[in-house]
């Protein structure tokens, strides 16, 4: 199929349309507004219900409506609104309901810019909310891939009945590139049932009820254990990540989202200059491909493995927890809405190396 | 034996958790009744707050979906714009609609979203221990306002069937109480009207009831009753104030 020039915040909405969605709730903020624009015109189209809520709080709290309802939905936001949706987060955590969440992340704290950033990757990969939970998160480094992962977050979201969260730089939201529509469109008539979703009794089941209360303390544990086994089942079964040069590499960057793009043009210019760099870019920043790293890390040829952040520093844990200090570990990054230039993460390569 | 009265089947067995001489067991009767008596009971869903009502999903016999505090609004909604032809209500009491939840409750009226809310004003926070809630009364006492509520402080309650019924996205505003038989049957009459008109999808449609709380009021069950009647009844007025219908009429 051919290849067509999309802008990336109306790419996500297309591919979420594609994929199926027919349920989106949100509230403009800047740089990811085109995508509830692009979702008021095409929704209707589509027999879908796009809805501009009254905030990031209502939009999330519709959403965790709808999914309990059955509904393939959807919303998204920019940093400073995803704080805001914390909360019902985790209430769609604890009552395990599928949604698919995008975050267009701009820099921060606080009102911050609305430059590109990658400031919320605690947030994503933490729970980010209040209580004991996990999202998947997938880090998409091309409009490209936001396009391809965005029916394997409804999926993922279905089958594990929690919301998955497709992070992405504000950059990527913005900016155009060439997109092919691999996948066939999703029918949504076409999706499993969803037998726990509450449809009316119809007189002939019991009430459901969809809740995230246990108040008595093993009940509650109960509950949280459970989840736990299912975070764990997604640990070891949901792992994505791609690597670049890392054979036999001697120094390996690692980077998820658009500082990947910047390291491996970094790792060009290094080659250049005699210096065999690679790039281990993971795709799931939950679940971290830990092993993977490792792997790619304890290679007798490694001397230096270097994170590269659009934030100042926080990959680097998990990029600290996957090497278990086989090897040294810097970080190069700019914050709050500044982007890395190539030259820049040479020159920590270099530094990492002492060169 | 003729049987001349039974429990709704719109309440489940579960036993209620409710103080004695609290009234949300009176208004859970009245709206199990009355969709016992529509006949939507299997295709309705409920949405439960935080507060005192906050295990109300465990008592109405139809599928239910627990909100978060405030959000059932929007929660409510979420539900009803995927299931347009099922019945949705929400089930608030004041903290959590006219405090930390007015948002919500106000941009629902303003969509018109076409579900019921009961709203239980019973002028404190119930479930928390009697802390003041924005419609507790200028002098009340309450365990963060030990002296009463100080207008001076504070500013005076609010009254949102009023506020409510000034939205044009809303099809029926009344408040009611259940202090006595004839206001119960009142009472069951407008939310009776309200289900009817959201089935007609005639918009937002809200029942303010002004209940007790006995336990945090200090009172006795029959001392709250007639304290709601001499002291909240002249703060927040009885009756209609918004009917689409009545408009229509003209």
């Amino acid at each position: 199929m051919a290849k067509e020039l999309w802008k990336g915040n109306e790419a996500i909405a297309e591919a979420a349309i594609r994929a199926g969605c027919r349920c989106y709730f949100g509230y403009p903020i800047t740089p990811q507004s085109e995508i509830p624009e692009y979702m008021s015109l095409h929704m209707p189209k589509v027999g879908g219900i796009f809805l501009q809520s009254e905030s990031e709080v209502a939009a999330i709290n519709m959403v965790y409506g709808a999914s309990g309802a059955g509904a393939r939905v959807m919303t998204s936001s920019s940093s400073p609104g995803i704080s805001l949706k914390q909360e019902g987060i985790s209430y769609i955590c604890s009552a395990e309901l599928p949604a698919v969440i995008v975050n267009v992340m701009r820099g921060g704290p606080g009102l911050g810019t609305i430059q590109p950033s990658q400031g919320d990757y605690f947030q994503a990969t933490r729970g980010g909310g209040h209580g004991d939970y996990r999202v998947i998160v997938f880090a998409p480094a091309n409009i490209q891939e936001v396009v391809d992962l965005m029916q394997d977050s409804f999926e993922l979201a279905d089958k594990y009945r929690m919301p998955v969260m497709m992070i992405m730089d504000g950059m990527i939201g913005q900016m155009m590139e060439p997109v092919e529509w691999k996948k066939p469109p999703v029918n949504p008539e076409d999706l499993p049932a969803k037998p726990w979703a509450t449809t009316g009794t119809k007189g002939i089941h019991e009430p459901k009820a969809i809740h995230s209360l246990f108040i008595d303390p093993n009940e509650s544990n109960d509950h949280n254990m459970r989840l736990d086994a299912k975070y764990q089942r997604i640990m070891a079964d949901e792992q994505r990540y791609e690597t670049s040069e890392t054979e036999d590499a001697e120094l390996i960057f690692v980077a998820f989202g658009t500082p990947a793009r910047l390291a491996r043009a970094a790792a060009r210019l290094l080659e250049e200059e005699g210096i065999k760099a690679g790039v281990f870019r993971p795709i799931t920043i939950w679940p971290y491909p830990y092993d993977a790293l490792y792997q790619a890390a304890a290679q007798d040829s490694v001397k230096a493995v270097v994170t590269v952040e659009m934030n100042t520093g926080q990959m680097i844990d998990d990029v600290r927890i996957a090497v278990r200090g086989c090897k040294p570990v810097s970080f190069v990054g700019q914050a709050g809405g500044r982007v890395p230039t190539p030259q820049e993460v040479v020159a920590a390569a270099k530094s990492a190396l002492g060169r | 034996m003729a049987i001349v009265y039974q429990k709704s089947k719109g309440l489940t067995d579960v036993e209620l958790h409710y103080c004695p001489g609290c009234t949300h067991g009176i208004v859970h009767k009245l709206v199990a009744e009355t969709l016992e008596e529509l006949d939507v009971l299997g295709n309705t869903i409920g949405v439960a707050p935080v507060g005192c009502s906050v295990f109300a999903y465990k008592y109405f016999n139809c599928d239910m979906h627990e909100a978060a505090h405030g959000r059932a609004p929007a929660v409510a909604t979420g539900i009803k714009r995927v299931l347009p032809e099922h019945i949705v209500f929400t089930y608030q009491g004041d903290g959590d609609l006219a405090a930390i939840g007015t948002a919500e409750i106000v941009h629902a009226a303003m969509r018109g979203e076409k579900f019921t809310t009961i709203f239980i004003n019973n002028a404190i926070y119930g479930m928390t221990g009697g802390q003041m809630a924005p419609t507790t009364l200028v002098g009340q006492r309450a365990t963060t306002a030990p002296l009463g509520r100080d207008r001076e402080h504070y500013g005076s309650p609010i009254r949102m069937s009023e506020m409510l019924a000034t939205i044009d996205g809303a099809a029926y505003i009344e408040r009611v109480t259940v202090t006595t038989p004839a206001n119960i049957i009142k009472a069951k009459r407008a939310i009776k009207k309200a289900f009817q008109l959201q089935i007609a999808g005639k918009g937002f449609t809200m029942i303010e009831v002004l209940s007790t709380c006995p336990t945090n009021w200090g009172l006795t069950p029959v001392e709250a009753l007639e304290w709601l009647n001499n002291n909240m009844v002249p703060a927040f007025p009885l009756g209609v104030f918004r009917d689409i219908t009545a408009e229509e009429a003209k």
